[in-house]
């Protein structure tokens, strides 16, 4: 049914995209690259990776082989090329010229053309593939952000403290592992899991305490949702002067940052129960504790998840932002803070890719964990 | 509504006493130090007690030292001056309010892009939900120091970084209420055979302004919170960041404490004057309860 | 225990006795009088239905006796003794209206709910579980979760539970109100089997006519403002029935009297 829809109307015409994208590359190859005259020819791979790139685009939008072998075709090329043209340092040793825009805007339209076709690929009745292309495509979106980019600030010359290119900032963090393991340590094993895992499990028993007693319930909860919306970041300077410069005062923030959310999510996960589900457990005379354990508790879950997930990301800011009042001479938030100082931008970015990294890692685990405790919740169906 | 009051008073009461009780033993061991250096012994103990609630640079002030402060610092000093708390939480405010409502529109806008277009959906919506697992705060002091270096100081580098941080989940509010009709009343517009636009005016954004409002209100604190972080490197000039950052460096604690309030009152009234929005818009549009 | 011993082997033992019972619930716009004066009798090996229009506080009377709420005047005792003590000794299983499965639980785990509360060992757990599964026929689905069932299927789990604690008591509230025609007819004769088998006292809330007559030995007829008694019947069929039952003009006659009582208790005012 699909299939005789979507096909005579992708058979028959080419899009303006793919029209564009031909028509860049072989300008782009016809015009020189750099300013000394320089024609893309004189790289006989990437070139040749261009050149390639006309007929697989024009076969695959017209139909003349099968739409996922283009599609194949087109991703592997396009991107192979463009990252030849993007991470090829002889590009930029003379300034460069109209060819080098071109191609930079083929590079575009090519993986442009490419995403927006994969994302119109027909993909029911097969979850295997549609996970899969689901998947790729924010991957590949990624990385043409990355090709733009290197391609724009290295072609338009823009200064270094500006914003470096992803090939210095790469080349950064290659270079500096060992200290930016030690930040990483000292940051972020020590300061951000210890006040997490604090003040996710304080607040977590203070909330089975308050919900035991329902005048602190009322008193606390509407507090507790106020905290949340504070800028409790600003007791930073205050936990630095009481506990010292060493990590210890940067888990402070995190616990202080962690406690709230935790606390109200937990409270109402608490009450999330239907009263039919907790009739049920009154005729079975079930105690306090049986009907805390077997029913309450896993039904707070997807709440106690969602403040766990929120607070993965407090966790990490607070720790950072609180090194900005005062470290030893270690720690993420302290070598952003100096390197800002010293206009070393590169260093600057490489702390945050890695900062990024662990928190996307924090978060992915935790969302994995909640995959499986949380299998049974409507979200987390699938099929 | 009664029901809450009560326990809330109840519990701020039983807050202040732990306060001014943590305030006593916190500030103790110094005016010790300080009795033994005026060679002062037996001291009684009420006196003690009142001592610890009136130092100058204090481990905890208590309560009614950073009212006093504040009060000294908002009504008793003319507007313009550099030591007025009110000209600094203009200064922070102006910042957020500008962030936020960048921020805003232009989540606003991805939003719409995202909910009618698919190759977005499938490439940019992975990407704005990931970057909220990323502490993009982190980049705050590398904004401002940049765009100081390339001449653009003030506002608008504090404004660009509370920008960042409310729009995301303004962004994210708005996908989901854009796309929280239900088939059915999709498929009625469908058999007007409505355009898209009137489809998105009738229909989508109505159902979305709920959601908009909820993460306003989130926008709006997080604007704060990358207001007053922005205020940090700029080597402490002005706002209720560079009042936390000045203050931590002269172990001003009153003073420290004072700005943390204040950014508390900020944030409050701030979200509080969403909330209102909310309540007039809602009832115009006849959602409210 | 010697009079509870003699008068539980007799057929005439009262499960449930209620003598002027009444429940008001204080609200902002006055009391509300749920249950006024109702005196019941229900013995040992009956199927006593409770019928009539919403808010008659048919449900309120069958949670009274499941000790989910208090009354407020009156007498009521269940297995001879309070409901409090009743729902301590766990002497009866309630169903409700939606089948209330835990969803993070299979269905033989949301059996064995019950039987984990009341510390039963782990053998005799699978022992009776295997048992009710088979009862409801539902032997090929202990593994899956709840959603993973249909409406129907989720509801005859949610009896299981309710006999895997093995009472001699069955309270049952509205079980069937949200399953289509066809599949209620099924398990209304299941239910009927079932309570023919095991020969328990079972006390059925419904708002359907045929259901309550067809199932019944007994019905009650309650109608509201305030929540009493109107009527009750004592069937006049056999003991094993069968759904073409219905035709019968025995039946027919039985649910004109049922119909009769819920419009003559029900002022049609509203």
């Amino acid at each position: 049914m699909t299939d005789a829809v979507t096909r005579p109307t992708s058979a028959l015409k080419i899009g303006p995209l793919a029209l564009v994208s031909c028509a860049a590359v072989v300008l782009g190859l016809i015009l020189p690259i750099n300013a000394d005259g320089t024609r893309l020819m004189a790289h006989p791979v990437t070139g040749t990776a261009f050149m390639l790139l006309v007929p697989i685009i024009l076969a695959t939008e017209l139909s003349l082989v099968r739409r996922c072998y283009g599609l194949m075709a087109m991703g592997l090329v396009g991107y192979i090329a463009a990252a030849l043209f993007a991470f090829n340092d002889q590009h930029f040793e003379t300034p460069v010229a109209t060819g080098f825009w071109v191609l930079t805007i083929a590079c575009w339209t090519t993986t442009w053309l490419f995403v927006s076709r994969l994302s119109g690929f027909d993909i029911t009745n097969r979850p295997m593939l549609g996970r899969f292309i689901n998947l790729i495509i924010p991957v590949c979106f990624g990385v043409t952000l990355l090709i733009l980019w290197q391609l724009i600030v290295l072609g338009a010359n823009v200064p270094k403290v500006l914003l470096p290119a992803p090939s210095d900032i790469g080349l950064r963090l290659v270079n500096s592992v060992p200290v930016l393991w030690a930040d990483f340590q000292q940051t972020f094993l020590k300061a951000v899991i210890v006040g997490y895992a604090l003040g996710c499990s304080s607040a977590f028993i203070t909330a089975i305490i308050v919900d035991r007693v329902p005048f602190l319930r009322r008193g606390l909860l509407p507090i507790g949702n106020f905290i949340s919306a504070l800028p409790i970041i600003g007791v930073a300077p205050i936990m630095v002067m009481w506990f010292g410069f060493e990590w210890q005062s940067k888990a402070a923030v995190v616990i202080i940052m962690t406690f709230f959310p935790m606390l109200v999510n937990t409270v109402s996960g608490l009450a999330a129960s239907d009263s039919m589900q907790k009739d049920l457990m009154r005729t079975y005379a079930a105690d306090y504790w049986q009907t805390l354990i077997k029913l309450r508790l896993p039904m707070a879950m997807p709440f106690i998840f969602n403040a766990l997930k929120i607070n993965s990301t407090l966790a990490l800011i607070g720790a950072i932002v609180a090194e900005f009042f005062g470290t030893p001479i270690v720690g993420m938030g302290f070598r952003i803070s100096t390197e800002v100082g010293r206009m070393n931008v590169d260093m600057v970015w490489a702390e945050i890719a890695v900062a990024a990294l662990a928190g996307s890692l924090f978060y992915a685990l935790i969302a994995q964990l909640e995959k499986v405790v949380t299998f049974w919740h409507p979200s987390q169906r699938k099929g | 509504m009664s029901g809450t009051v009560g326990p809330v008073v109840t519990v701020l009461i039983a807050f202040m006493a732990i306060w001014y009780l943590a305030a006593i033993f916190l500030n103790i061991p110094f005016q010790k130090d300080i009795y033994k250096r005026a060679d002062r012994i037996d001291v009684p103990v009420s006196e003690l007690v009142l001592d610890t609630w009136s130092q100058k640079k204090p481990v905890l002030p208590a309560p009614h030292q950073v009212v006093v402060e504040i009060y000294e610092t908002t009504v008793l000093k003319k507007i313009t001056s550099k030591r007025s708390l009110v000209y600094h939480t203009g200064i922070t405010l102006s910042s957020t309010m500008l962030g936020f409502l960048i921020g805003t529109s232009l989540g606003i806008l991805l939003a719409v892009g995202i909910v009618h277009s698919r190759v977005l959906d499938k490439s940019l919506m992975p990407w704005v939900i990931s970057s909220q697992t990323i502490p993009i705060l982190a980049i705050a002091p590398m904004i401002i120091v940049v765009l100081n270096a390339i001449g653009i100081s003030g506002l608008l580098p504090k404004a660009m970084i509370s920008t960042y941080l409310s729009f995301f989940p303004v962004t994210v509010g708005m996908v989901k209420g854009l796309r929280s009709p239900e088939v059915i009343h999709l498929d009625l517009m469908h058999t007007y055979s409505a355009t898209r636009l009137q489809t998105f005016l009738k229909l989508r954004f109505p159902y979305a302004i709920p959601y908009l409002f909820t993460s306003m209100k989130i926008g709006m604190a997080a604007s704060l919170v990358g207001a007053i972080v922005g205020e940090l490197p700029t080597g402490a000039v002005a706002g209720l960041g560079a009042r936390l950052l000045a203050g931590s460096y002269y172990g001003q604690t009153i003073q420290i404490w004072s700005a943390l309030i204040m950014a508390a009152l900020l944030a409050g009234a701030l979200v509080a004057l969403i909330g209102v929005l909310e309540k007039i818009t809602l009832k115009q549009l006849g959602m409210a309860q | 225990m010697m009079v509870e011993s003699t008068t539980s082997n007799s057929k005439d033992y009262s499960v449930v006795s209620a003598k002027d019972l009444c429940l008001t619930f204080e609200t902002n716009d006055g009391p509300v009088h749920a249950l006024e004066g109702i005196n019941l009798e229900i013995k040992k090996g009956d199927f006593v239905s409770f019928i009539g229009p919403s808010g008659c506080g048919k449900t309120t009377l069958l949670r009274v006796i499941a000790d989910l709420e208090k009354k407020t005047g009156g007498e009521i005792t269940v297995n001879g003794t309070t409901p409090e003590k009743a729902r301590l000794d766990r002497s009866y299983g309630y169903v409700f209206q939606a089948a209330a499965l835990y969803p993070w639980r299979t269905i033989e785990k949301n059996i064995a709910l019950p039987l984990e509360i009341m510390g039963i060992t782990k053998a005799e757990q699978r022992k009776r579980i295997d048992k009710v599964l088979e009862l409801v026929e539902l032997s090929d689905f202990g593994k899956k979760l709840p959603w993973q069932l249909s409406g129907g299927m989720q509801q005859r789990a949610s009896i299981a539970r309710a006999l895997a604690v093995e009472p001699d008591l069955l309270l049952m509230d509205e079980p069937f109100g949200a399953l289509d025609e066809i599949v209620r007819d099924h398990l209304n004769d299941q239910l009927h089997q079932l309570w023919a088998k095991t020969n328990k006292t079972v006390v059925f809330v419904t708002h359907s006519i045929p259901e309550a007559v067809y199932l019944s030995t007994k019905i009650v007829v309650l109608c509201p403002r305030p929540g009493r008694i109107y009527d009750v019947i004592d069937s006049t069929l056999p003991r094993e029935r069968t759904l073409d039952l219905r035709e019968s003009p025995e039946f027919l006659k039985i649910a004109q009297r049922v119909r009769e009582g819920l419009a003559a208790g029900h002022a049609y005012d509203d």
